[in-house]
């Protein structure tokens, strides 16, 4: 399908997946591919220190709005924007917004925050999140990317909204946990990409978590970006010294081992990825798009773009969603 | 056995060394780098020598605490069976728990215990309070240190993104517990100055029409029950401190060859610099093996001159990885100087995850000589 009209497809896009997985690499590059399509792109960090900012080539961002990859040029591309929204900073937001003076605020160090974000749980999570319902009501971008917390704790971000409709059974905080439901479980406003490695534990806990997200919160899931796998490279299954004699290349024999042995490597870890793959598909039955493992562990903006430009192909062999 | 990269632990085994000299292990680093199968390595390895070593581990992989024994066991260590003539004990953290018991035990009588155990306010806490899980995984970690029923406790702390959490964790819930609002909730019973009551009225009816009353209601109550037990916690708490300074705890930083993860574990090492604690190991898992011995700039020539060849592919394949052992070495130089002169052992990538006791000793078969002595 369209690049377009698949990030068209609903307003905000919540990227959760185990830590180490490289979320906040899939979410820059959902913006960059998003943005080469015309949408114009705001990334939602929560913690900090996610490395978004280099991936662009720019420095890390904060609590102000910056711009990490401008639109314009030949492609007729559109903004990638960024911010960071702790959960911290949401509650003192709404405090504020809601009648908090300046002899009370005083009293708004640390730990009274931790007093009361423990009498009501969940309630950091839900300010972020209303945080975000707000800004794509004001429509801020064509596509919201939010960075979310790491698995085990993305399922319980999320399902602070269903929590709290429940335990502030009146007030503020009901109204913003109900409005928040509203948009999580509406596919046209609000979609979960889950991204995980091609490896054994990653793809377990996703798919649990995939569970739980559609059974406990009714989200609606998008495909499933499977970060990091060896690109195919034909031609590494003889063996290199036969090889080089059939060519008649003298090569040192040291050399024609580690060749082997590389060559074996990757052979035998493409095999294992494909496994994963596999037990990926049969075990949920979510469209996947692979992203390319890259041979570098320090990425920047050229990465990103190669990214982008395998997301967009993935997304292109992508049958069009049936609608909800 | 299993196949995989050839094993090359360090001859001079600093880590088993670490082991025979320290009572406790506390494994520590970013989400994600194979924290709790490090600890779990580390503490069946002590086992193997001799020791009666036990693993507190956070969050584990299902078939790794099935393997393990601890499916649907929390807060009781179990006895793994094994080859070692030492012993291994491994426990899941069970939060509320180890928070409970630590009421009970610095409750004045049973009726104050019960009191905070059925407020609404305290069951938050365990769930939602930072730093309540790093608080209790020390707890529980000086718990079972004092009862000297363990020669070595490993302990496996939560994936905390920020380090400071991890450290601060016992200082920072007595503050919570300390804090002034505390006074100003139970005021109401005390009588304070008329000044101050209107400030902590003005607060609570701002924080009422947020929450709803209900939940303040239960917040005051949670305090005003608490009352008097202060000073049990922040005794406590100085104790579990006191223990992470002694020197038989050893702190080993795990991490992976990433750039992200080694800024974390970088910003960790100055933490506890900071903090006056000092890095024991470094223990690098996932690291992409380096086939050619030679430096990138000659790899990458090669690949260029058999460009076009049949060997092309290969080649290309080999430079391919001499690219990520370069910059994987990239990432670990600033840490490694940074910890020295903590050993830094390195795990290579392995063929498959970790989910039984075999596939800790192929681990353990990097770490240690004896390990890799063992399996052949």
């Amino acid at each position: 399908m369209d690049p377009a009209q698949f990030f068209a497809a609903s307003r905000v896009l919540i990227v959760a997946g185990k830590g180490g997985v490289g979320k906040s690499t899939v979410s820059a590059a959902l913006a960059r591919t998003a943005a080469r399509a015309g949408l114009s792109t705001l990334v939602v960090e929560i913690e900090g220190k996610s490395g978004i900012g280099s991936l662009f080539g720019r420095p890390a961002f904060g609590y102000e709005e910056v711009v990490l990859h401008p639109g314009g040029g030949p492609e007729g591309s559109a903004d990638v924007r960024a911010r960071v929204l702790t959960p911290d900073d949401a509650l003192v937001e709404y405090l504020e917004d809601h009648g908090l003076h300046r002899v009370t605020r005083r009293l708004m160090s640390g730990g009274a925050l931790d007093v009361v974000a423990t009498a009501a749980p969940g309630i950091r999570d839900i300010l972020v999140l209303g945080k975000v319902k707000q800004l794509e009501r004001a429509g801020v971008a064509d596509l919201i990317v939010l960075d979310a917390p790491a698995a085990g704790h993305a399922i319980s971000f999320l399902r602070s909204a269903r929590g709290l409709v429940d335990t502030a059974r009146v007030g503020p905080i009901n109204t913003q946990a109900a409005d928040v439901l509203e948009m999580l479980t509406d596919p046209e406003r609000c979609q979960v990409v889950l991204v995980t490695l091609p490896e054994e534990t990653p793809v377990n806990e996703l798919v649990d978590t995939a569970f739980s997200l559609e059974d406990e919160i009714g989200v609606s899931l998008g495909p499933v970006v499977v970060n990091g796998v060896y690109p195919p490279l034909p031609g590494l299954d003889a063996d290199p010294a036969a090889v080089a004699t059939a060519a008649g290349l003298a090569v040192a024999p040291g050399e024609l081992a580690a060749m082997a042995a590389a060559a074996d490597f990757r052979r035998e870890r493409t095999r294992l990825q494909g496994d994963q793959l596999d037990r990926l598909a049969k075990s949920l039955p979510l469209p996947q798009l692979p992203l390319p493992y890259l041979f570098s562990t320090d990425l920047g903006p050229d990465h990103l773009e190669a990214l982008a430009d395998a997301l967009g192909e993935g997304i292109g062999a992508l049958d069009a969603i049936p609608g909800p | 056995m299993t196949s995989g990269p050839a094993a090359h632990p360090p001859a001079d085994d600093p880590l088993g060394r670490m082991l025979d000299a320290h009572s406790v292990v506390i494994c520590t680093g970013s989400g994600g780098v194979g924290k709790t199968t490090t600890a779990a390595v580390l503490a069946m390895e002590a086992a193997h020598r001799g020791r009666r070593a036990c693993v507190v581990t956070i969050d584990p992989a299902r078939r790794l605490a099935d393997a393990m024994g601890l499916a649907g066991l929390t807060d009781t260590p179990a006895l793994v069976e094994g080859p070692w003539p030492g012993e291994l004990w491994a426990m899941m953290l069970d939060t509320k728990s180890t928070f409970d018991a630590l009421v009970a035990t610095h409750a004045a009588d049973p009726e104050q215990a019960a009191a905070i155990l059925e407020n609404r306010f305290y069951r938050n806490i365990s769930g939602s309070l930072s730093g309540t899980q790093e608080y209790m995984a020390m707890e529980k970690l000086y718990e079972l240190h004092t009862e000297e029923r363990f020669d070595l406790v490993v302990v496996d702390t939560p994936p905390t993104r920020n380090a400071l959490d991890f450290l601060e964790a016992p200082r920072r819930l007595t503050r919570f517990l300390d804090h002034r609002l505390y006074r100003l909730l139970v005021s109401p019973t005390r009588g304070l100055v008329r000044a101050v009551n209107l400030a902590a009225q003005t607060f609570l009816r701002t924080v009422s029409r947020v929450v709803g009353t209900e939940v303040v209601h239960d917040a005051i109550g949670f305090f005003a029950a608490f009352d008097g037990m202060e000073a049990g916690f922040r005794e406590r708490a100085a104790a579990v401190v006191e223990l992470l300074a002694d020197p038989t705890t050893a702190f080993v930083l795990v991490t992976a060859p990433r750039a992200d993860v080694v800024e974390e574990a970088t910003f960790f090492a100055d933490k506890l610099a900071d903090a006056g604690l000092e890095v024991r190991a470094l223990i690098v898992n996932r690291v992409h093996p380096d086939f050619s011995g030679q430096t990138l700039g000659h790899v990458v020539r090669r690949a260029e001159a058999l460009a076009g060849t049949p060997l092309a592919p290969f080649a290309a394949n080999l430079a391919d990885f001499a690219a990520v052992a370069a910059t994987e070495e990239g990432h670990l130089e600033g840490l490694t100087g940074r910890v020295a002169p903590a050993p830094v052992v390195r795990v290579p990538f392995l063929d498959s995850d970790v989910h039984d006791l075999g596939g800790l000793d192929r681990i353990a078969a990097h770490l240690f000589p004896d390990a890799a002595e063992r399996s052949g």
